[in-house]
């Protein structure tokens, strides 16, 4: 449909194009200004981490995308454009044929994912007789082909199995199956492997890149590990306190970065060859979202760069050769 | 290993690691032959009068015979089947409405959730087996009307249940995830959440058979029931309770032996059930 469509056009239309969106959340205690003016792109093929600390608005920025926002939340401004299509203009019906079909997600709590009472064969049986256009008599021999696919060892016996019985790694490679099962243009992977131990992690982040890789989807990886994003992604887009900070190319990102807060989370990440205590601590807290007189620039409490002119608006965003952007007035 | 066959194995699992459940399911299949074969079964006909009124227990009449000398064994076994079909007609109805209603409500809240819980509130302000009396008084003394008024005070009971297990499950990461397949709000409803309310329920089921039971033969004790001469365990015990004080205890013990025996079971029953809905338990 429509997606293939808008990827034959040309190879460098994004698959998803998010401009300007800016999500407020009505709360009790006033209106939280969860995103202002974020502008990503992901191209096909392509994996966009999107990293940042708790609260910087990375999720919110996926559940919009996914247009399944808490009934609280309010898109105020901007544009979500995906493979061609205006996601906020698009109807109910359409959005619940896209997603899980051209759109999907893998989450970070995979046993939570997985419905506890069903068998996993026919969890993955079902999403391919909602979207994948096969009959009921072929979905489960799908479904276990799936299951292998993803590796799961055995897959015709552990189609039978409930996801208790599965480890936590196994349980995400379930997700993934379940994920990718119709083969979307865009996957969302929100902290995939925070709650897999280490080993387990970088099988997954494997598995889910390279089966990305080999059908030319466009990945999202929504973290707060950079080093797990700097080594999976080809571009970063760092977030801050509902801000993207900045955007570039990851090795343009590491080896100079330009806004203040991206330089100090990469002291902050600990790296081989440098001990412990040399790691730099970003000093204070995000800022309360809450306020209505929020400055222009929303790190400018924890910076050590501020200048006077840093809370007047607007932020400015200056784009880099190579693609880059930075929205910081004086950047490094 | 087909499906059929896992779950008979993993039936004859749970039996085999839980005496009690099994005797359970000994007394239900006890009960159950009494309901579909027991009238042909019998030895008299539990309408006619089969010998001498009020003979104690004897080779020839087990239990003995009643007032108008009808063989009380065979009275006791005949009403099985519609003891047994009143009380499931009711729990069915019940089981499925007040699941519905109770899952609905807790899933999507708002209105939903006010209109049924308002409902529920409404038939809960009543003492229940007076609100029973009530509706068979006022829409008349048949069978069907029985089993409605047993499935309306059974209602807020399920409608509780299933409101407060779905409201916990609705924000669940895998009806998040089903939102993110593209799924509709019904087909959530029906085939994430339900599922995981059956164990629940099925406990439910089984303990409110009991009740029912009690409901619908308490119903006919008092008068507002089945009619006699049918064979009835609430009537039999009713008619039998004035010969106790004379000496002729067997007329009312029997039937009421047969309602404790399936009161009994049904308790037992129900956590054997929950074991065999829920896949957890498969270990």
């Amino acid at each position: 449909m429509s997606a293939a469509v808008a990827m034959e056009a040309g190879a460098r239309v994004p698959v998803l194009d998010v401009a300007d969106l800016s999500v407020q959340f009505r709360t009790r205690s006033g209106t939280v200004h969860a995103l202002q003016n974020v502008s990503l792109q992901v191209h096909r093929g392509e994996c966009l981490g999107v990293v940042g600390e708790s609260g910087s608005g990375k999720s919110v920025t996926a559940y919009a995308v996914m247009r399944l926002l808490d009934p609280a939340a309010r898109i105020a401004g901007g544009r979500i454009t995906f493979a061609g299509m205006d996601m906020l203009a698009a109807s109910d019906s359409a959005l619940a044929d896209l997603r899980g079909r051209e759109l999907s997600m893998i989450f970070q709590n995979p046993r939570a994912a997985l419905n506890p009472i069903r068998a996993i064969g026919r969890q993955l049986a079902d999403v391919l007789l909602r979207h994948g256009g096969v009959t009921r008599a072929e979905a489960p021999a799908r479904a276990v082909a799936l299951l292998a696919e993803v590796g799961i060892p055995d897959p015709q016996r552990r189609a039978a199995a409930y996801p208790f019985e599965l480890s936590g790694g196994m349980c995400q490679r379930v997700g993934i199956a379940l994920a990718l099962a119709c083969r979307p243009a865009l996957l969302i992977a929100d902290e995939p492997t925070t709650g897999l131990d280490v080993t387990t992690q970088a099988v997954i982040m494997d598995l889910v890149l390279g089966l990305a890789r080999a059908r030319g989807m466009a990945t999202v990886l929504i973290t707060h590990d950079l080093g797990l994003a700097s080594e999976y992604c080809d571009s970063i887009a760092v977030m801050h306190a509902g801000h993207v900070v900045e955007m570039a190319p990851t090795a343009a990102l590491f080896a100079a970065p330009r806004h203040p807060y991206t330089a100090k989370l990469i002291a902050a990440t600990p790296q081989p060859g440098r001990s412990l205590a040399e790691l730099a601590a970003i000093p204070g807290g995000l800022p309360d979202l809450r306020r209505n007189d929020l400055p222009a620039c929303r790190f400018l409490d924890r910076c050590e760069r501020v200048a006077p002119d840093c809370a007047a608006a607007p932020l400015p965003r200056s784009i880099m050769e190579g693609g880059a952007m930075v929205a910081c007035r004086h950047p490094l | 290993m087909s499906a059929a066959a896992a779950t008979l194995g993993h039936v004859r699992h749970v039996l085999s690691g839980n005496p009690v459940t099994a005797l359970a399911f000994g007394l239900f299949a006890l009960l159950l032959v009494a309901a579909v074969l027991g009238p042909e079964l019998v030895p008299y006909d539990p309408i006619k009068a089969a010998g001498a009124s009020l003979q104690p227990p004897s080779a020839r009449h087990w239990f003995g015979t009643d007032a108008v000398g009808r063989d009380v064994f065979s009275r006791v076994v005949a009403a099985t089947r519609l003891d047994l079909g009143m009380a499931f007609a009711a729990v069915a109805i019940v089981f499925v409405c007040g699941t519905l209603a109770g899952a609905a409500a807790g899933f999507f809240g708002g209105w939903t959730d006010r209109v049924v819980g308002r409902l529920a509130d409404t038939v809960m302000a009543f003492p229940l087996f007076v609100l029973a009396m009530g509706i068979v008084a006022a829409m008349g003394n048949t069978v069907a009307n029985i089993v409605i008024a047993t499935a309306v005070v059974n209602f807020p009971l399920y409608v509780r249940i299933a409101r407060t297990e779905s409201s916990i499950r609705r924000n669940a990461g895998y009806v998040e995830a089903a939102r993110l397949s593209g799924y509709s709000d019904r087909h959530i409803l029906m085939s994430e959440i339900l599922p995981n309310l059956l164990p629940l329920m099925m406990v439910q089921v089984s303990l409110s058979l009991g009740y029912a039971i009690l409901n619908c033969a308490g119903l006919s004790f008092i008068g507002l029931g089945v009619r006699p001469p049918t064979p009835e365990w609430g009537i039999m015990v009713a008619e039998g309770a004035s010969y106790i004080v004379s000496g002729e205890w067997w007329v009312g013990l029997f039937p009421e032996l047969a309602l404790m025996l399936a009161v009994f079971t049904f308790n037992l029953l129900g956590d054997g059930l929950r074991d065999i809905v829920d896949p957890r338990r498969r270990t």
